[in-house]
């Protein structure tokens, strides 16, 4: 794979340079294949951090039989450490709604969501503001698709975009099993596209670009640039869009305070990255679409922050499925035994047994991913779980 | 008609009587009571033709839809990791001393709640929290201090 040094770009919080409504207005006078084609070409995947392909999802929606399409825009946003859709959502909105006007065209949707985190509330006057500027151009545009805000009320799951389905039906944010995927029965039963804030805003670009200039950025495992949110032990804590593919190494004399000890990529279901592995390691591949990125500093214990983590899943956990219930609670009273000496040492790699089954048997995403953060930090910083 | 009714026919009327409207009911109701009271929870379970016992499991599920008395106030303090590490836990003592209340409770005048809350994605300018749907950063002893003689004075 070939790997770049990091290198910032800025293509999405340029200022509207080129009005993102132009963009949805020249876009939507060619072939719908012709643009679900360029996203496929551009390698576009989803930004939220399960980095589906874009371009397949959106094909499937164009392909997907039934009316009244939806469009959701997950606005979720409840990794920790994430904070990029915030700052997308404050400064160039207008760049998110092109984008699922775009994908109402190619899907042929009519209705479209903006899932709003509850802790987000405070943005829906200045959003409904811009929504009315929006839907005056789709007016104008022919362009039938309208979109409301739906507010969330507090439940990181519900960032899973069938949990986010329940809870706009009203229900508890329990994921569901899949398939069927929301692309064939999602909202009310209809056919459901939902993708990130970042990756509406991404399809835009593409579309203004076009997939070969869009292509240049990145590695080719991962097209195109990325937003990163960083905080913790870092002198330049915010949200910044860099090229996929740079080395953790580079990132950290970029970002760190020269004293880093770890790195946590891909927010608390994401990996903890230690020194010695700064140089091998590279930013944005698999499950670390999502972008945020903690720096710690050898002043941290991790221990700390590994039952910080474990707190967060076990209070998070929908307690839909047991593995994942159970196997949350277990975890944090297994460290905490540890710690204390009422377990041995040894208990620890009962516990990495542990997050292998919730690796396989749980539902949803949460519970399958608390293996990663565990398993890092305990193989890495064993004697601090210890001592 | 009781306040309550009153308010979950207002609700309904803008949000509509579908299941899918409960949430916007239940929120519209929150953010005028500040918490979800079992009366309140039956009067939207007729209001909109289903059983309680759905409308309290998902009112449960949330955090943000509180099933107990709150006060005027909600104080949701972020504890989640960045925040944790960047001191909230003295924002948290210096708060708890000034209202004479432990994270949990609530003041005897029913003006603040002080909860602790997971990642509300301000980690970048942390500690944060939320007195109700207002968001504080960038917080230090001082200024928690600040902030809520504030409240404590002119709200």
């Amino acid at each position: 794979m070939a790997e770049k040094t990091l290198k910032r770009v800025d293509v999405i919080f340029t200022p509207y340079s080129v009005s993102p409504y132009k963009i949805l207005a020249e876009t939507i006078v060619k072939p719908t294949n012709e643009v679900i084609q360029e996203v496929l070409d551009s390698g576009l995947r989803g930004r939220g951090g399960a980095g589906f392909p874009t371009g397949l999802k959106w094909k499937f929606g164009a392909a997907a039989q039934g009316d009244n399409k939806v469009i959701i825009c997950n606005a979720d946003e409840g990794e920790p450490g994430t904070f990029k859709d915030r700052e997308i959502l404050t400064k160039v909105p207008r760049k998110v709604f092109s984008g699922m006007g775009i994908c109402a065209y190619v899907t042929g949707a009519t209705k479209g969501y903006l899932y709003l985190r509850g802790e987000y509330r405070y943005m829906i006057p200045a959003l409904e503001k811009e929504l009315e500027l929006f839907h005056e151009n789709c007016k104008k545009l022919n362009l039938n698709f309208s979109i409301e805000i739906f507010s969330g009320s507090g439940a990181y799951v519900c960032g899973e975009e069938t949990a986010l389905i329940e809870s706009m039906e009203g229900k508890r944010g329990e994921p569901r099993n899949k398939p069927p995927f929301p692309v064939q029965s999602g909202y009310k039963g209809k056919p459901t596209i939902v993708n990130n804030v970042e990756t509406f805003v991404s399809a835009s670009m593409v579309c203004r670009i076009g997939s070969a200039e869009y292509k240049k950025l990145g590695t080719d495992d991962q097209r195109g640039s990325k937003l990163f949110s960083i905080s913790g032990d870092t002198p330049v804590p915010g949200v910044y869009e860099i090229e996929l593919g740079m080395k953790i190494s580079d990132f950290v004399e970029e970002f760190g305070d020269s004293d880093t000890k770890a790195v946590q990529v891909g927010g608390v279901a994401g990996y903890c990255i230690p020194r010695k592995d700064f140089d091998k390691m590279v930013v944005g591949i698999g499950g670390t679409t999502g972008g945020s990125t903690m720096v710690f500093n050898s002043t941290r214990s991790m221990y700390n922050v590994l039952h910080n983590y474990l707190h967060f899943f076990a209070e998070e956990s929908c307690g839909q499925c047991t593995p994942c219930r159970v196997g949350c609670q277990q975890l944090l009273k297994g460290i905490e035994a540890v710690k204390h000496k009422t377990k041995p040492a040894e208990y620890l790699d009962q516990l990495m047994k542990l997050t292998e089954t919730m690796k396989v048997a749980s539902k949803c995403g949460l519970g399958q991913s608390v293996a990663n953060s565990f398993a890092s930090i305990v193989t890495n910083f064993r004697e601090e779980m210890i001592y | 008609m009781a306040d309550i009714q009153l308010l979950v026919k207002e609700l309904s009327a803008k949000h509509g009587k579908e299941r899918s409207s409960l949430m916007p009911i239940l929120q519209g109701v929150v953010s005028k009571e500040r918490y979800l009271s079992s009366e309140a929870m039956t009067e939207v379970a007729r209001e909109l033709d289903i059983s309680a016992a759905e409308v309290y499991g998902t009112a449960t599920f949330y955090s943000f839809l509180d099933t107990n008395p709150r006060g005027k106030y909600v104080i949701r303090v972020c504890r989640t990791i960045v925040c944790d590490m960047h001191g909230k836990q003295d924002v948290i003592k210096t708060i708890e001393n000034i209202l004479k209340i432990k994270v949990g409770e609530t003041t005897m005048d029913k003006k603040f709640s002080l909860l602790e809350t997971n990642c509300i994605g301000w980690c970048n300018e942390g500690p944060a929290m939320l007195i109700n749907d207002e968001v504080f950063t960038k917080l230090t002893v001082d200024k928690a201090r600040e902030i809520i003689q504030d409240f404590i004075r002119n709200k």
